[in-house]
């Protein structure tokens, strides 16, 4: 069985079965651990719903959802999160923004009281590796929208989550930020090769981090097309302009267009 | 640059002075009796004329509402908490708490006389019952208003309610709860100056009205005059505060991208 195991999976919103919004529907796909997936499809379509199905966050009304081979019946303690809005504290620096999972995680709290060191270590490491060193100590209105971003990825990093949940993290920065952040996130994963799932609309994006894409369709969300992504990493910029990256960016859009016309 | 911001200070003092001017220019001017509107000039010839008893009702006055003040602080911090804290029981109580705020306080004291008499007690409380509610609202919108990505990060790392409450609910709703507070302690001298007028056999409020009665209207608008005087320090003072706890909130906005 795949890490991430969702099969005929389906979610309604609103208590009254009928009457609800339906999200996502018969939705199945595995994702092997350490692959980073991209799904992509229709603005509504539900992929925000498909991470909060893996995530626990909502539980699924029908089908079903597992992760390392356990069903998913409450919300998991293994996942880091990102979002479009990186939503740090802002009378927080940015170090104690980063360490703030370990401050309130299950498990890991009392771990991190009794010997915070290692942990602040490795917030500082993780910092570094995303290109904010010596911004440790300041706060978050003293960043940039993208370097607030990079904060918001290390601290979904700090726990060593086994599985990475993005929800559009890239979509609300400038074109030059966000690909300089996709270069981060891969040399991110390519360290320490956790699962990701990705949600984005940027077939590029997509393209460039994944190891495979799923094109959802319209609301009710099913996934229609699956695409590997065969491209040798670590993958550069420059290598958007190669015909086989173009050529993969191309086919998305064919599946996104028929997604948008269904 | 640099003279505009002393324009800016200086704005304040120059309108209050024209004020006064003003006023008592309009006063001669229109040979109002000062039974019916007294000159500034002799307001403040009053109020140097009275003093001690101004200061000794001013320090009671003072009291009451700090006292009211205070307790609305506690209360309204802490049932802020219980209804930002849980959407069920902002639902169940808010309907009653916008009910209850919409009783003027005028009508209460009649209420607090029966229970407890009147002076110190009766003003104590309607300064607490006219103060609390906009502390208890905003600290619960504090709450209530958590981003949801957030509470998405929070909950799936098994986070317990308290701490998020601690963490993150609590430090988020500070800069309105402080901003609150300006608001609140004016109310709180509205409070104890209507239960001073009414049921008061000390105050502000009681000197006013007992110079009323006597005709002594000069007496009546130096009253008028401390009160503002009160009311503007405490609200200065709690600006301070609120500027020192959370600066943070007027960095800029931490979700610009
Ligand atoms: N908490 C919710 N309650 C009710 N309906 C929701 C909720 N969240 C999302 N929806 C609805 O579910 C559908 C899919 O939403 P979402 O998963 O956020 O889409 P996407 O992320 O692909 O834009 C939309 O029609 C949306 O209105
Ligand atoms: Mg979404």
């Amino acid at each position: 069985m795949a890490f991430v195991d969702i099969a005929d999976a389906s979610l309604i919103y609103g208590e009254d079965g009928e009457s609800g919004t339906l999200a996502v529907k018969d939705t199945t796909l595995g994702i092997e651990r350490g692959e980073f997936v991209a799904v992509v499809g229709p603005s509504g379509c539900g992929k925000s719903s498909l991470l909060k199905l893996v995530s626990g966050l909502n539980l699924a009304t029908a089908g079903r959802v597992a992760v390392g081979g356990e069903a998913v019946v409450r919300p998991l303690k293994i996942v880091g999160m990102a979002f479009q809005n990186p939503t740090l504290l802002p009378w927080r620096r940015v170090i104690d923004n980063v360490l703030l999972p370990m401050e309130v995680a299950d498990g890991l709290r009392s771990q991190y009281r009794r010997d915070p060191a290692p942990f602040v270590a490795k917030a500082r490491d993780i910092l570094a590796t995303v290109g904010l060193k010596g911004f440790e100590d300041k706060h978050p209105w003293q960043l940039s929208g993208g370097m607030q971003q990079r904060a918001s990825l290390c601290r979904a990093l700090i726990h060593n989550p086994a599985l990475l949940l993005l929800d559009e993290p890239f979509a609300a920065l400038d074109a030059f930020t966000r690909e300089e952040l996709w270069g981060v996130m891969q040399t991110l994963w390519l360290k320490e090769r956790f699962t990701v799932i990705l949600v984005t609309h940027d077939l590029r994006e997509a393209t460039f981090l994944a190891d495979t894409v799923y094109v959802m369709s319209n609301r009710p969300g099913r996934v229609i097309y699956t695409r590997k992504i065969d491209l040798k990493r670590p993958r550069t910029l420059e290598g958007c302009f190669e015909p086989a990256f173009v050529d993969h960016v191309h086919a998305l859009r064919d599946h996104i267009s028929i997604a948008r016309s269904s | 640059m640099k003279r505009n911001k002393l324009a800016e200070q200086a704005a304040p003092w120059i309108a209050l002075v024209a004020m006064f001017v003003v006023w008592e220019a309009a006063c001669v001017v229109f040979k109002v009796d000062s039974f019916v509107l007294p000159r500034p000039s002799q307001a403040f010839a009053a109020m140097w004329e009275f003093r001690q008893a101004i200061w000794h009702n001013a320090r009671f006055t003072f009291t009451t509402t700090l006292l009211g003040f205070a307790i609305a602080v506690g209360f309204g911090l802490l049932l802020g908490l219980v209804v930002g804290a849980s959407a069920f029981v902002y639902k169940a109580l808010y309907p009653l708490l916008i009910g209850f705020n919409s009783i003027p306080k005028v009508a209460v004291v009649p209420i607090l006389v029966i229970w407890f008499g009147i002076g110190f007690v009766p003003a104590v409380l309607t300064a607490f019952l006219i103060s609390f509610f906009p502390i208890v609202v905003n600290v619960a919108t504090g709450l209530a208003t958590l981003e949801p990505e957030l509470r998405d990060v929070l909950r799936s790392l098994g986070a317990r309610k308290i701490d998020i409450l601690l963490k993150v609910g609590l430090p988020r709703s500070m800069p309105l709860f402080f901003a609150s507070l300006k608001v609140a302690v004016t109310l709180a001298f509205v409070g104890s100056v209507i239960s001073e007028t009414m049921a008061g056999n000390e105050g502000i409020g009681h000197l006013m009205l007992s110079a009323g009665a006597s005709f002594r209207v000069p007496l009546v608008f130096a009253g008028l005059l401390v009160i503002s005087v009160m009311g503007v320090a405490m609200y200065a003072a709690f600006a301070w505060i609120e500027q020192r706890m959370t600066g943070w909130a007027y960095r800029g906005d931490v979700n610009a991208a």
